[in-house]
């Protein structure tokens, strides 16, 4: 799109301007609490652009002064004035408005953390260096295990209860709701009710290592009956590989020893150090949210595994002719 | 030591004030009642989630307590306050009180107690507030 002209500002200003407009264009996204998608997140919004208005007027009033005291008041002032000033502005007004925020926030935290004994959907999720395992409860008791993904239906409360093994991880999903802590020993909850269907990001929100930015996820808000459908697929064992170099794929797999750390249902592939992989094609994104879904992201995380997630468990797979990658590739693609 | 004949200096600066070797431990007194309050409102609502009520169970009797502990804190730190209020009023010299003088002084002491217990007064409240808005251990 060319770009509009804007006469009236010099070369410099435009730069600021546009580097503005970026900068706002930044708070849109799957990942943004400024574009809410859940009750949690809109009442946090609101708490958000409250503190920013206010903010910007205070910003406003104390450059204003400043310039005021500088360009124009430079004369003597009424001492009891000026004390009442600082006094009334410098201390009673911070703590009222401390005092205000803090009041808001504490009548906030009950919304963000509801009763969870009616959830609609009950999830399990270990934060692990540098990945997601994720167990779907139903209410029938089945455990359906999957990995790096969360899909949610619209409209419905899902109840999360979150652990770790390792390390303190933080789950986070800025579009939906507020985070909460991982902490190995313990045993924390969220609730998140998404108010739009759409595709999202979460995120390791505490530092966990060396990968800890490359620990994402995909979220994805379905309607009720799209999300019990795709539960119930990743509820099924594996499909059986669509063609001879796939099916060739699932005899390295084996072969090489992949089971003995992935579980892919309805082969003997049953490990569980890893990722479970029985639907792993047809996810959001591969590697915890780093990389597209296709097969030449799977190629490329078998391959160059340290590369891609610097000090993952896993071992890179690099030595393996190309041939047999690839067909690794097409058997975990077409795994959906 | 101040010089009495110097004009720059308070006229009361030739009398001493009531007493000639002023106590500092007034000045932390305001803060440390405020640190108790905190301690001891938050080991009480620990000991309350564990022991008593559960997770998830109602504060309770808890929130009596943390009461409680908020009226007395607030008494002794108004008390504190009101003392130091009295030692920055003797004589009739005004804030900043920073002349080298042992009536100064005195003032000066009373001057940061009253603004010590002012900080406090309003912290031990804040501290309270998780108490009145929020009625379980979740």
């Amino acid at each position: 799109m060319p770009a509009l002209p804007i006469p009236f500002l010099t070369h410099g200003r435009r730069l600021t301007a546009a580097a503005g407009v970026l900068a706002l264009a930044a708070c849109d996204g799957p990942q943004s609490t400024l574009t809410p998608a859940g009750v949690g997140a809109e009442r946090i919004a609101d708490l958000w652009w409250w503190m920013f208005g206010g903010a910007v007027v205070i910003w406003v009033v104390v450059i204003g002064l400043a310039v005021y005291a500088t360009r124009f008041g430079t004369g003597r002032h009424d001492v009891r004035r000026a004390r009442l000033l600082i006094i009334g502005a410098g201390a009673v007004f911070p703590t009222v408005v401390l005092t205000a925020l803090l009041i808001w926030g504490l009548r906030l935290m009950p919304v963000l953390r509801p009763p969870t004994g009616d959830a609609a959907v009950r999830v399990e999720v270990e934060g692990l260096r540098w990945w997601w395992r994720v167990t779907y409860v139903t209410p029938d008791g089945r455990r359906i295990p999957l990995a790096n993904e969360i899909r949610l239906p619209v409209g419905q409360m899902a109840a999360f209860t979150l652990t770790s093994p390792d390390v303190i991880h933080s789950f986070w999903i800025p579009s939906l709701g507020g985070k909460m802590d991982m902490i190995p020993g313990r045993v924390t909850e969220l609730a998140l009710e998404p108010t739009r269907t759409g595709v999202f990001r979460g995120a390791c929100a505490e530092y966990c290592g060396t990968s800890h930015a490359l620990m994402q996820f995909g979220v994805e808000v379905l309607e009720p009956a799209a999300f019990d459908d795709w539960l119930a697929t990743q509820a099924a064992p594996a499909e059986a590989p669509a063609s001879p170099e796939a099916a060739r794929g699932r005899e390295l797999f084996l072969a090489f020893g992949c089971g003995a750390c992935h579980a892919v249902r309805g082969t003997p592939a049953d490990g569980t150090i890893g990722p479970d992989l029985t639907h792993v094609g047809g996810r959001l994104t591969l590697g915890a949210g780093i990389l597209p879904n296709d097969p030449a992201a799977f190629a490329r995380w078998i391959g160059d595994t340290h590369e891609v997630k610097p000090d993952a468990e896993m071992p890179p797979f690099g030595m393996l002719p190309a041939a047999d990658l690839r067909a690794l590739a097409l058997y975990l693609d077409g795994l959906t | 030591m101040a010089d009495p004949q110097r004009l720059d200096l308070p006229h009361d600066a030739r009398d001493p004030p009531p007493r000639a070797r002023d106590s500092l431990w007034i000045l932390p007194l305001a803060p440390t009642v405020w640190a108790l309050h905190f301690l001891a409102s938050y080991v009480t609502g620990a000991v309350w989630c564990a022991k008593v009520a559960g997770y998830g169970g109602p504060l309770g009797d808890a929130r009596v307590l943390v009461g409680i502990y908020t009226a007395v804190a607030l008494a002794i730190i108004a008390l504190v306050g009101m003392a130091g209020w009295r030692r920055h009023s003797y004589g009739d010299a005004t804030a900043p009180h920073d002349f080298a003088t042992a009536a100064d002084r005195h003032r000066f002491l009373g001057f940061a107690t009253v603004l010590l217990a002012a900080l406090s007064f309003v912290a031990t409240l804040l501290v309270a507030l998780p108490a009145v808005f929020t009625g379980s251990c979740r």
